[in-house]
C-alpha cells in the first residue's frame, strides 16, 4: 500500500461519507463553529452537557476535506459520554493517534480543526460556568 | 477562438528549467501550480547568482565600480520591462509584488477623496485587489461598489454601466481572473471609467506571463503585475503608472532614495520613479526580472498565448470525458482550469494527484467573495504555462482517475 492509500484507508473514507453523529442539535449547552481560514474547512460543533459536566450528546457538521471530516466523526465517537475534565486538555498527539494515518504538515490543519473547535467549546462552556 | 499552431519547441523550452528535472514522490514533477508562481529558467537563477558573486552594491548611491555596475543593470531591467508593456522608462515603479502595488494605489489615490466617492471593483478580484480598497471605503467613508459576474462567469455588462458612474472616482479591476481565468474586457471597461471621469486601475498579476501587454492600447491609468508568476524571482512586482498621474500622486513609503531635499520642516521627493522607491529595492531580483523578460520576449508573447490555448482546448477536452466533474468559468478563458471532482473535497484531490506528481492548487484561491458568488467553498485548480506538455496533461487525467478510484466515485 502506498502513502497515499495509506492515508485515504477505508475507515477514514467511511467517516467522511458517514459522518458519526452528524446534524445539528436544537438545545445544546454549548454550540460553536470554527472554520480553517486558508482552506474554507468549516465545523459546527453541539454539545449536551448535563450538571455534572458530563458531555451526554454531539452533534458535529462539518464541510471539508475527507481529513476534517474525518477528525470531526471521530472525535465526537471519543468525546460522547466523557467528562469536559477529560476531554479539555487532549492533545494534537492524541488527535494524530486517533486518525491513525499519516498527516503531512501542510494537512495538520485540517486534521486538528476538530480539536480546535472541541477545545474552544470547552472554553466557551467554562466561561458560562462562572458566570 | 484563433487557432494559431505554435512556433515554439516545448522540448527545448524545458531544458531551461532545471527544475523540472526533478522527480516528486519518485514520479517526473509535473508542474501545474503556474496561476501561483512559475518556475525559474535557469538564465534567471544564474542572473542572481552572477550579482551576488560579482556586483553586489547598492544602487543609486555607491559612488564606486560595483556600485555603477548594479545601478547599471537594475535600470537596464527597467527599461527592458517598460518596453515590454510599451510604456515609458519612468512610468515603472519597481514594488515587492501586486498585493504591494495595489496598496500603494489604494493609499495614494484615495488620499484626496471625499466621504461617498465611490470605487468599483468587481466579484472577481483576488484578495489584493479587494481588501486595500474595503479597507479604505471602511476608513474614508467610501462606498466600495461591485461588477458582478454573469451566468458565464464573465463581468456582466450591464452591471459595468451600472456601476462605473459620475460619483466613481476609481475603478480597479483584474485582467484575468486567478480562480477561474476570466479574460476581462478591460480596455472597453478604462474607456468607460474615463468617460465618467475616473481612474482605472488593471491587476494584472496573470496577464503579465501570458498575453502581449500594451499599456497605450489598453489605456488604464495604472497597471499592476508581479514577476514571480511571469519566470522572474519572487520579490519583485510592478506598478505601471501615467506619468502625469504619478507625477501627481502622493507617495506611498517614506525614506531614503525617495527624496530630493530633506530640511527639518519639509521634504522634496525624488523624480519619478524613484519617488515611489523607498529604501533599498530587491536588486538581484529586478536584475532578474529583467532577465525573466528576455526570455519571455525570446519566445514570443504571441507564441506563449497560442500554446496556452492550445494546451488549456486539450486539456478541457479530456476532463470533460470524466464523469463528475465540474468545470468553473467561462468558456473563453485564460489557461486556468479551475474544477471539482463530485464527492471529493478540492483538498483531497490535490493530494492524491501530488501522489502522481501533480502539482496543482486547491482551495478559495485567495477569492473567498467569489466563491460565495459561486456557492462553493473551494476547487482544484491546474494552470498552465509554457513548459507544460500533453503528456503531463495526460499524467493529471490519470491522477484524476486515480482520485475516484480511491474515494470510489
Amino acid at each position: 500500500m502506498d502513502m497515499i492509500e495509506l492515508m485515504y484507508q477505508e475507515n477514514i473514507l467511511d467517516h467522511y461519507k458517514n459522518p458519526h453523529n452528524f446534524g445539528k442539535m436544537e438545545n445544546a449547552t454549548v454550540h460553536h463553529h470554527e472554520k480553517n481560514p486558508l482552506c474554507g474547512d468549516e465545523l459546527d460543533m453541539f454539545l449536551m452537557i448535563d450538571e455534572n459536566k458530563k458531555i451526554v450528546d454531539v452533534k458535529v457538521h462539518p464541510t471539508g476535506c475527507a481529513i476534517s471530516v474525518a477528525s470531526a466523526s471521530m472525535l465526537s465517537d471519543e468525546i460522547k459520554g466523557k467528562s469536559i475534565d477529560e476531554v479539555k486538555n487532549m492533545t494534537k498527539e492524541q488527535i494524530l493517534e486517533m486518525l491513525g494515518i499519516p498527516i503531512s504538515p501542510v494537512r495538520l490543519k485540517c486534521a486538528l480543526l476538530s480539536l480546535d473547535t472541541l477545545k474552544n467549546s470547552t472554553l466557551i462552556f467554562e466561561k458560562y460556568m462562572r458566570k | 477562438m484563433l487557432k494559431t499552431k505554435t512556433i515554439m519547441d516545448v522540448e527545448t523550452i524545458r531544458k531551461d528549467f532545471p527544475i523540472l528535472q526533478r522527480k516528486v514522490h519518485g514520479k517526473p514533477l509535473v508542474y501545474f501550480d503556474n496561476a501561483a508562481t512559475s518556475q525559474k529558467p535557469k538564465e534567471v537563477i544564474d542572473a542572481l547568482d552572477f550579482y551576488y558573486n560579482n556586483y553586489n552594491a547598492n544602487v543609486h548611491r555607491s559612488i564606486h565600480q560595483l556600485g555603477e555596475e548594479a545601478t547599471a543593470a537594475y535600470e537596464k531591467a527597467r527599461e527592458k520591462i517598460a518596453e515590454f508593456i510599451n510604456a515609458q522608462y519612468e512610468e515603472v515603479i519597481f514594488t515587492k509584488n501586486s498585493t504591494e502595488g495595489l496598496n500603494l494605489l489604494a493609499y495614494s489615490l484615495t488620499s484626496g477623496l471625499k466621504q461617498g466617492d465611490e470605487i468599483v471593483i468587481s466579484q472577481l478580484e483576488h484578495h489584493s485587489n479587494f481588501v486595500p480598497w474595503q479597507q479604505m471605503a471602511k476608513h474614508l467613508g467610501l462606498k466600495l461598489k461591485f461588477i458582478e459576474i454573469n451566468e458565464n462567469a464573465e463581468l456582466d455588462e450591464e452591471s459595468i454601466k451600472k456601476n462605473i458612474t459620475k460619483k466613481t472616482k476609481i475603478v480597479s479591476i483584474g485582467h484575468i481572473s486567478n480562480a477561474i481565468g476570466t479574460i476581462n474586457p478591460v480596455e472597453d471597461i478604462a474607456r468607460i471609467t474615463h468617460e465618467n471621469g475616473a481612474l482605472m486601475i488593471v491587476d494584472g498579476s496573470q496577464a503579465a506571463p501570458h498575453i502581449p501587454l500594451d499599456m497605450k492600447k489598453i489605456d488604464s491609468d495604472f497597471y499592476v503585475f508581479t514577476g514571480h508568476k511571469m519566470l522572474g524571482p519572487t520579490g519583485v512586482g510592478v506598478v505601471y503608472g501615467k506619468k502625469e498621474l504619478l507625477e501627481a500622486s502622493r507617495p506611498f513609503l517614506y525614506g531614503g532614495e525617495m527624496i530630493n531635499e530633506v530640511k527639518f520642516d519639509d521634504t522634496t521627493f525624488n523624480k519619478l520613479p524613484w519617488k515611489f522607491e523607498a529604501g533599498t529595492p530587491n536588486i538581484a531580483e529586478g536584475i532578474g526580472l529583467g532577465v525573466a523578460v528576455d526570455y519571455l520576449t525570446k519566445v514570443g508573447m504571441q507564441n506563449i498565448l497560442n500554446r496556452d490555448r492550445e494546451l488549456l482546448d486539450y486539456a478541457m477536452e479530456k476532463i470533460k470525458e470524466i464523469d463528475g466533474i465540474t468545470v468553473y468559468g467561462p468558456k473563453e478563458r485564460a489557461s486556468i482550469l479551475s474544477f471539482n471532482v463530485k464527492g471529493v473535497h478540492a483538498h483531497d484531490v490535490s493530494q492524491i494527484l501530488d501522489s502522481e506528481g501533480v502539482a496543482i492548487r486547491a482551495g478559495h484561491h485567495c477569492c473567498m467573495p467569489l466563491m460565495s458568488v459561486l456557492g462553493i467553498s473551494a476547487t482544484a485548480r491546474a494552470s498552465f504555462y509554457l513548459y507544460n506538455t500533453e503528456q503531463e496533461v495526460d499524467t493529471f487525467i490519470n491522477a484524476i482517475h486515480k482520485v475516484k478510484k480511491i474515494f470510489g466515485v
